[in-house]
């Protein structure tokens, strides 16, 4: 009994000494092999008294299993140790950065065109495109502009010869679309447009989104609804809007959009973001659509001037200067 | 336009701040541009007399005068040359203040005492004016307070009309709108007809009656040419932004600001037996007032004598025609000239007037006669003269006819959608002049006023309605029209994803102007003639850009200008070919366009800083095909003039030419400036943006079977062919072939390239024995050496 004692504790103890898996195979091997320590106690059963030897045998089984758990426990710390000392040497500064492209970023005028086209989409409008050389039909005179009518001289003029212009607005998009397509229709028309006039704050070419909805039983309720949505969803802010009456030739009744901004001092005041109105019914009806039965509204809006209001930017001109230290400045 | 606030304030007066009352014109659609104050912030200035006026004895430019504020007497030191004995002028007392930061103090100048300052009309912020002091008129009450004296607590408004609105573009015409938005009472301006003392006519004859419809003419003898304009209508006037001239020019000026009716005066003198109204004569001269001499054309209304047109219709009169300082005898005219006859006149000879302005947009068809009683009523009071009876020439039948013009009741709901009042449609309708020629339940029947000629259908009279209720008073909703979405399309690659693509690739986006320097465009394209512009912008953006490469590589010389060496640019937008005589044949094709140039990483800690070279731009471009659906794109040696004639390639889907890619020509860019190689590519969008809907095929489960080769072949020979004849004998079960080594250099022939390739095999209904496979390699093997002399290295 006490030697099966001090053989355990032996044991155990070599175990926790073991500083390698070879050492605990010997310390194995000592106690528990074929000749080992335990083993052999166990062949020594027949010296015990009948009435003790169960319990002496189970008392060696567990010292052997004891034995055994303790030695599973230190490979595996071994192994941990191991692991940990080799991992320990492959520690990289991850503080570097990472391999391989930065990412670019897409033009501050694009980004708010997407906003522009996301939100229309969404409520189920179509995106049209056009040529920007336009005949003087399309770009005026189907718009209600005859020649030499006083608005054309609101919009100074790119021609290339008396019939022919650089599109002036999106609006003769809204037309070939009239003329091809019958109601209901509902269209977005993004796109570059030209105007002769280059100051601080007029660059000879911009953008446009112009917005077209005809159907039956379109109003002027259904106008204010969808542009003072599209303006809070687009300034992510519930912005004080007002209409104002203004005149386009193309539209009637004729609305200015203004909305309210604060500046750095607190001092509130209106800034124009839109145009639009009820679409002229001479206009339905040169694109061959029953003005009696059909009516809708369009808009239009620069989107520059929503590019410089989203994202601060107090230069018109540097849109098209494309410096790369104000493009990156859009990721 | 710009008025004076008290001047429309003497003909409407609501009980509204001036700010609401800004408000309120701005809301109903007559925008104000701005508000101005019509003289600077002074106080303490009065009406001062100068009684005596010395030399100064220490200095030449300056006088000591003896100033009275109608109690005192002051000595004041003023160096104004016109400071005399007699005059009035503007004196601001010490303590005055002018401006900010500017207060009158007693002051020595030169040894001499002086209490106060004589102000000349700058110094007062009444105009530019710096020629000496102001002088006043002498029935002026001297002592009294000098801004009281002018009404200069008053605001200028500066309204900015649109084209349908030049019934607004006078006081009158304001003052109507005012009233009707505060429902108070206009005050107009009296108008008497004037008594006629002499029977002097001047005969009249219209030949172009369509054009000139009324034309009214009135002689009056005897004015007084040197008369003073009063000071109430010189600062009226000055408010708005017109200059004094002479009394009977002021007048003619006032009067068109006051009803809106444009004037012209003309000396009698000069008439030469009667006045013609007719078309020009093609390539007759004309000298206008202004100095310049203008070729007329016969599509220009003129007002002539029996000799020579003496005015453009309606625009400016002639220079040897009008009043000057020996006028004793005028003939004014007041006519009405259609709009259709004067458009786009003026601008077409650059001119631009006050009376263009307004002839174009339309005058009030029956206001020519209350206009000249008007005017000859002003010119009697400050020129006095003997009035002669008005000619009048009037042509009926083309005189504007009043419109008839209907309102339903239910398209006014439905435009609205609400259902304004009755009573309150036909009074807004009222209030605005239109006359109700019947009312029902369901319409209004109207009349529109002669001033209102911009009203002429149904829409009109629903805009106004709106207009007047208020825009922000109607109601808003959403549409509820039932939406019909379009299938959503995965054959169509959106644009927004070839963008991110590049993006991803570390581009940043470009937009470059569309019109580009005719030199750069003959630069890059010499055999394309690019479409010119007949009034660009400035001679550099004189063209349509024919490809949007030149664009980015002067974006690249921009940056490279600012030290910013590593540049990725791409583009996407039309690009311009043909001739816009062809206009429907001229090609405005959408492109994308990339640029990359300088080090292929952003400088860092894990590499050198090797550039970019041709190959990375092809992995971009062929990023940009791998989502379509229309083939591979195959590559040519391209023959573009501005690229690099052994570095770029033309690119072909399906056989079409789509586009290009490669560096730029290195004499081109030694040219521009470029201080490293410039890679660039243009594609037209069309081809890239088909997408595959992808369908799926089952996998193999058996093994794939691996084979490299390396061969020989000369240099010419495109690695393109060599893939070509591979899988063409390789068998059906080939799967990929790929390249993973090309050398060329020692060791090897130096006519030879050796390129290494790993071919793969996979069958999808058994495991390939190697048998097949060899077979297969010889196959290969034999025809690469046949068709491309190609030959396996030991």
């Amino acid at each position: 009994m006490e030697n099966l004692k001090q053989i355990l504790a032996d044991a155990l103890s070599a175990v926790a000494a073991s500083e390698s898996e070879s050492a605990l195979d010997d310390v194995r091997v000592h106690y528990l092999g074929k000749k080992g320590a335990l083993t052999a106690l166990l062949k020594q059963l027949g010296n015990v008294s009948a009435e003790d030897r169960p319990k002496f045998g189970q008392m060696v089984n567990e010292a052997k299993d004891q034995v055994q758990e303790k030695i599973t426990e230190r490979k595996a710390s071994l192994a941990k140790a191991a692991l940990d000392a080799k991992l320990a040497t492959e520690t990289i500064d991850i503080s570097l950065s990472g391999k391989g492209q930065e990412v670019g970023g897409l033009h501050p005028v694009t980004r708010t065109m997407e906003r522009i086209e996301t939100f229309f989409r969404g409520i189920g409008f179509d995106v049209a495109s056009g040529p920007e050389i336009e005949d003087d039909y399309h770009n005026f005179e189907a718009l209600n502009i005859p020649a030499h009518h006083p608005a054309r001289a609101m919009q100074d003029t790119f021609y290339f010869n008396p019939s022919t212009v650089l599109r002036t607005h999106t609006s003769p998009v809204q037309v070939r679309t009239m003329e091809t397509t019958q109601p209901p229709i509902r269209i977005i028309c993004p796109g570059r447009v030209y105007r002769c006039d280059s100051d601080q704050t007029h660059t000879p070419m911009f953008h446009q989104v112009e917005g077209l909805l005809i159907d039956e039983n379109i109003s002027f309720a259904d106008l204010k609804g969808i542009l003072q949505q599209f303006l809070n969803v687009f300034f992510e802010d519930d912005l004080k809007v007002r209409f104002r009456p203004s005149y386009f030739p193309f539209t009637e009744p004729s609305i200015e959009v203004d909305i309210m901004r604060t500046n750095s001092k607190g001092e509130e005041s209106w800034l124009e973001v839109l145009g639009c109105g009820m679409v002229h019914p001479k206009v339905l009806e040169m694109s061959g659509i029953d003005s009696e039965k059909y009516t809708g509204f369009a808009f239009g809006m620069g989107v520059e001037r929503f590019a410089m209001l989203r994202y601060k930017v107090d230069d018109l001109r540097m849109f098209f200067e494309n410096d790369l230290r104000f493009l990156k400045q859009f990721k | 336009m710009k008025i004076s606030e008290n001047w429309l304030r003497e003909w409407v007066n609501p009980d509204i701040s001036s700010d609401d009352l800004v408000a309120q014109i701005t809301l109903a659609g007559l925008e104000v541009d701005e508000v101005l104050p019509v003289a600077s912030e002074f106080s303490g200035v009065v009406v001062g007399e100068i009684l005596g006026a010395e030399p100064h004895p220490n200095a030449d430019k300056l006088q000591v005068c003896q100033v009275s504020d109608g109690v005192e007497t002051f000595q004041v030191v003023c160096g104004a040359p016109n400071a005399r004995p007699g005059i009035k002028i503007p004196f601001a007392k010490i303590g005055a203040v002018l401006g900010a930061d500017f207060k009158i103090k007693k002051a020595k100048l030169r040894q001499v005492e002086s209490f106060g300052m004589l102000c000349s009309a700058s110094e007062l912020g009444l105009s530019d004016d710096h020629d000496g002091i102001m002088e006043l008129p002498a029935n002026v009450k001297t002592g009294e307070d000098f801004r009281a004296f002018l009404g200069l607590d008053d605001q200028i408004i500066d309204v900015d009309l649109t084209p349908n609105r030049s019934d607004c573009l006078s006081i009158a015409g304001l003052a109507r709108e005012v009233g009707v938005l505060n429902k108070v009472d206009v005050t107009p301006v009296e108008v008497t007809a004037a008594n006629v003392a002499i029977d002097d006519v001047f005969p009249v004859r219209v030949d172009a009656a369509d054009a000139c419809p009324r034309y009214l003419g009135r002689v009056v003898r005897g004015v007084d040419v040197t008369a003073q304009t009063p000071l109430w209508m010189v600062e009226k006037l000055r408010r708005s932004g017109v200059r004094s001239i002479d009394p009977i020019v002021d007048i003619t000026n006032y009067v068109m600001l006051e009803l809106g009716q444009p004037m012209h005066a003309f000396d009698l003198a000069n008439l030469s037996g009667s006045i013609v109204v007719r078309m020009a004569s093609q390539g007759e001269k004309i000298v206008l007032l202004d100095g310049q001499e203008i070729t007329l054309r016969d599509d220009t209304l003129v007002i002539a004598d029996e000799k020579a047109p003496l005015a453009i219709a309606g625009v400016m009169g002639g220079e040897g025609s009008g009043v000057n300082d020996k006028t004793q005898d005028i003939f004014l005219e007041s006519a009405f000239f259609t709009p259709l006859s004067l458009a786009g006149k003026a601008r077409s000879y650059g001119l631009h007037t006050d009376s263009s302005h307004r002839f174009e947009r339309g005058v009030d068809a029956t206001l020519q006669e209350r206009a000249i009683e008007r005017a000859t009523a002003l010119v009697v009071e400050i020129a006095g003269g003997q009035v002669g009876p008005i000619t009048h020439a009037v042509n009926e039948a083309s005189l504007p006819e009043a419109a008839l013009v209907t309102l339903r009741r239910k398209k006014l709901d439905q435009y609205l959608a609400m259902s304004i009042d009755k009573d309150l449609v036909t009074d807004i309708l009222t209030r605005l002049g239109l006359e109700m020629v019947e009312v029902t339940d369901e319409a209004w029947m109207t009349k529109a006023p002669s001033h209102r000629f911009d009203i002429a259908i149904e829409a009109d009279l629903i805009e106004e309605v709106a207009r007047i209720y208020g825009y922000d008073n109607l109601p808003s909703s959403m549409p509820q029209a039932a939406v019909n979405f379009t299938p959503l399309s995965e054959s169509k690659t959106q644009i927004q994803v070839l963008r991110w693509i590049l993006v991803s690739q570390g581009y940043q986006e470009a937009v470059t102007y569309s019109f580009i320097d005719p030199v750069l465009s003959k630069q890059f394209l010499p055999n394309i003639e690019p479409v010119p512009l007949a009034n660009p912008i400035s001679a550099d953006m004189g063209v349509m850009r024919p490809s949007l490469v030149p664009g980015l590589v002067k974006a690249y010389l921009y940056n490279q200008n600012r030290q910013q060496s590593r540049v990725r640019l791409f583009e996407t937008g039309r690009r311009f070919i043909g001739s816009v005589e062809a206009l429907a044949d001229l090609d405005q094709q959408q492109q994308v366009a990339g640029l990359i140039a300088g080090a292929r990483h952003a400088e860092a800690w894990y590499h050198g800083s090797e550039k970019v070279d041709f190959y990375d731009l092809k992995a971009h471009v062929e990023a940009l095909f791998a989502l379509n659906d229309g083939g591979k794109p195959t590559y040519e040696r391209s023959s573009c003039e501005f690229l690099h004639p052994g570095r770029s390639a033309d690119i072909f889907l399906d056989g079409r030419f789509v586009g290009l890619i490669g560096e730029l020509h290195p004499q081109l860019s030694k040219t521009l400036g470029a201080n490293q190689p410039i890679y660039v590519f243009d594609i037209a969008l069309n081809a890239v943006l088909n997408a595959t809907l992808p369908e799926y095929k089952a996998v193999s489960r058996f093994p794939e079977v691996r084979r490299d080769l390396a061969l020989l072949v000369d240099r010419s020979v495109p690695v393109s062919e060599l893939e070509r004849v591979i899988s063409a004998t390789a068998g059906d079960a080939l799967k990929n072939v790929l390249v993973f080594d090309v050398y060329q250099g020692q060791g090897i022939d130096d006519t030879k390239k050796s390129v290494a390739l790993g071919l793969t095999w996979q069958h999808p209904s058994h495991t390939l024995s190697d048998e097949e496979v060899n077979n297969s390699v010889e196959q290969t093997v034999a025809a690469l050496s046949e068709q491309l002399g190609a030959v396996v290295r030991g």
